[in-house]
């Protein structure tokens, strides 16, 4: 046993899925320690809030500030505020009153201002261009000057009576050191469609999901085992019966199954646990195969036959001569059934027949909510790139573990 | 030849009663839970309605529409009869359409979409798979887990990562649909053409998530015949090296044309989720709206479809099989 043990440490793919495999569970684990609190809260308002660190605007009026005169703030700001379309606009201005188009750079705003000063002027009337583009340009100037000019802004109380006071005035060198803000968020995944944090939800939505995983697998590895053993060592009627429906379900698709009865359980019984289930008693066909098949090369060998004329019982035949040298195999079942739960768990979700929404988060879940928000049409990939990526990395880690032990158990796979 | 009979006629009474076993399952197992679907139809009908004289006619009127008053055997007659004339019941969510016109409308995308794609997928994998393990040196370091890692991509992911890549990013491909939402189908040049654009990305999706399974299997399945005796036989009597290359690779190949046809569900299922994340117009996306607007007949029957398009399918690679293995026919003489 420790050597099979020391053995399938020394395969390097073991090791690698297994590594991954426990960063996964261990990021399960701790991060709700870290960061504790309700994965399903909605902290945000809107929508897909990107990811970053948000600092409250409110407490940052009033947070004692520093003056600094760093070089090119003013340009910064200017870069951040000037849209695309506006940028795209000035540089058609240009290209109108003869600037050879291959000197803009929409992207280097310093250029562009640089170019725009030097061009502009608000009593040229370039050929075929109408008023009211001309007055676009007057108003583009306009802002583009005083947002250069760094005029103080006022923030304003508006006290019980409804009179107004000033109780701040923000130069534009105004600084705020971000620690003596007291409210500040960062959100290293932004938040999804109802406003939760993408990252807590995630940890939490793995975590349910491997259980899931889990139960399936092993619900779908014990009947597969019990019906295997039973079909492969009795033989005969039995053997007849089992392959009988084996057969049948190896054909008809499980995915078919799964919706049909998802569907017919209906959206109130549907929790995490229940699904689990109907994903595992769905999905043992392929372990009662590869263990009949096992047990059919074994229970002619000699230590069975001794064991039978001892006249040892039949469940401790199976127990004691039997399941010991095929498991290995039930192991490597085991971790694809696991990684084929969480699959299955996610396609049925995206299909609407998922765990009920209100209790758990899971990897489906999301990625159904994140699809049903179109976050992949309008460019939130935090929504669901980091599921994708979760879901991936479990079943190439629990598949690159099964590998491993491939190698282990079949000497002709080795390197 | 006679073997071969005997071989085909087994495989098609198998064929018959795993058919008669999934008509019979999607009939039971809806009717076995504890919901009565007619009683859920009519709750979301009757919603609102405070007369309980009239939602207690519309239950009846339903549950005669469907038959679910009449005992389960009687049922199962109605129902198996109904299924040979090609009447699978009336939609729902789409009513009046019929169920089954609403099925013959969504099929051929899905046909035309995942045959091509799978066979395609299946054989570039294998020719990589046998390669991998003629060249071995260097594919196992690199290219074995960067394949398994790609094969462990699931296909809704690897069909969201398409999407955003080439139709939201670069531009290069419509992001959804089976052809223009603005024209009508017809045998025009242009409406060929937005199909053919259309086609590309859940296309590829598919046959990309695929490549990486059958490649592993087939590498495993090689290296295993590689250092088979009969291999070791061939090279003592001095056969050239391309010879024994071909006895590997269709022994090699027997397994993966069996585990093509055990994982032929799972490679469906996998397709027709990929497919909502394109809106293809299959029936992936009508299973979607069906189980999204309760419309129980259109459930049931996609679900019948699918199930025996799987089965065809492995019906057809069982007989493909019969074929190409030399030992099924020696079985015969046993």
């Amino acid at each position: 046993m420790k050597n099979t043990i020391r053995q399938i440490f020394h395969s390097s793919k073991f090791v690698a899925g297994f590594v991954i495999f426990v960063a996964i569970l261990l990021f399960i684990l701790l991060y709700p320690l870290f960061q504790p609190g309700n994965p399903l809260e909605m902290i945000g308002v809107g929508t897909f809030a990107e990811p970053g660190t948000y600092v409250s605007l409110y407490d940052s009026v009033t947070a004692p500030s520093e003056t600094l005169n760093l070089p090119d703030a003013a340009s910064n700001r200017l870069a951040s505020v000037l849209k695309e379309e506006d940028r795209a606009k000035m540089a058609e201005y240009l290209v109108a009153v003869g600037v050879p188009s291959e000197e803009i750079d929409v992207a280097d705003t310093e250029a562009l201002l640089a170019l725009w000063e030097k061009h502009y002027d608000e009593t040229a009337r370039p050929a075929g261009m109408t008023k009211a583009t001309r007055n676009y340009y007057k108003r583009l100037n306009q802002s583009l000057n005083s947002m250069g000019s760094g005029s103080e802004l006022s923030v304003v109380e508006q006290g019980e009576g409804g009179e107004a006071s000033t109780i701040a005035t923000i130069g534009s060198s105004d600084y705020v050191n971000v620690r003596k803000v007291p409210n500040r968020k960062t959100l290293l995944l932004g938040t999804d469609n109802f406003g939760r944090d993408v990252l807590k939800e995630l940890a939490s939505a793995a975590g349910t999901s491997v259980v899931i995983g889990l139960i399936a697998g092993t619900v779908a590895t014990l009947i597969g085992l019990l019906l295997g053993l039973l079909s492969g060592y009795l033989g005969g009627f039995v053997d007849d019966i089992i392959m009988f429906f084996t057969n049948i379900f190896t054909v008809i698709p499980s995915f078919v199954l799964l919706i049909l009865i998802s569907y017919s359980i209906g959206q109130d019984q549907r929790g995490a646990g229940v699904v689990a289930l109907v994903i595992g008693l769905t999905s043992w066909t392929w372990t009662t195969r590869s263990v009949r098949s096992q047990v059919i090369s074994l229970r002619n060998r000699d230590h069975v036959n001794l064991s039978r004329l001892s006249g040892h019982g039949l469940f401790r035949i199976l127990m004691t001569d039997i399941l010991p040298y095929i498991a290995s195999y039930v192991v490597m079942a085991f971790i694809l059934q696991v990684s084929s739960g969480i699959l299955a768990e996610a396609q049925l979700s995206l299909l609407g027949l998922g765990p009920k929404t209100t209790e758990v988060p899971t990897l489906g879940l999301m990625m159904n909510w994140a699809m049903l928000y179109s976050a992949h049409l309008n460019g939130s990939w935090w929504a669901y790139f980091p599921v994708i990526l979760m879901i991936t990395l479990i079943s190439f880690s629990l598949n690159l573990m099964n590998t491993g032990l491939d190698q282990v158990f079949n000497p002709t796979l080795r390197d | 030849m006679k073997g071969y009979w005997k071989y085909f006629r087994k495989k098609i009474i198998w064929f018959l009663i795993t058919f008669v076993a999934a008509v019979l399952l999607n009939f039971v197992l809806p009717r076995l839970m504890p919901n009565d679907p007619v009683a859920a139809i009519t709750g979301k009908m009757a919603q609102g309605m405070t007369d309980a004289t009239a939602s207690q006619r519309i239950y009846e009127q339903y549950a005669e529409e469907f038959g679910t008053n009449k005992p389960m055997i009687e049922q199962f007659f109605i129902f198996v009869k109904n299924l040979f004339r090609g009447d699978l019941g009336t939609s729902f969510s789409q009513y009046p359409r019929k169920v089954s016109d609403i099925i013959a409308s969504s099929i051929w995308w899905t046909i035309a979409l995942q045959l091509p794609a799978i066979i395609v997928g299946w054989l570039i994998g294998n020719v990589l798979g046998a390669l991998a393990a003629y060249v071995r040196k260097g594919f196992d370091k690199v290219l074995l887990p960067l394949s398994i890692f790609i094969s462990n991509i699931p296909a809704f992911g690897m069909a969201v990562i398409m999407l955003v890549l080439f139709a939201v990013r670069l531009k290069v491909a419509p992001t959804s649909g089976g052809y223009n939402y603005d024209m009508i189908p017809n045998f025009s040049w242009k409406f060929v053409q937005s199909v053919i654009a259309h086609y590309q990305l859940p296309f590829w999706s598919i046959v990309l998530v695929s490549i990486g399974g059958q490649a592993i299997g087939m590498r495993s399945m090689s290296i295993y015949e590689l250092n088979a005796d009969y291999v070791k036989y061939a090279r003592f009597l001095g056969i050239r090296d391309s010879k024994i290359v071909g006895y590997v690779f269709r022994n090699a190949m027997l397994p993966q044309i069996t585990g093509l046809a055990m994982s032929i569900g799972t490679m469906v299922g996998g397709a027709l989720v990929a497919e909502i994340i394109f809106s293809y117009p299959g029936l992936g996306s009508t299973m979607l709206s069906a189980i999204s607007g309760g419309d129980y007949p259109l459930i049931s029957a996609t679900t019948l479809i699918i199930t025996l398009m799987v089965l065809v399918i492995s019906f057809l690679l069982d007989i493909i099989y019969g074929f190409i293995d030399p030992r099924v026919k020696a079985a015969q003489f046993d």
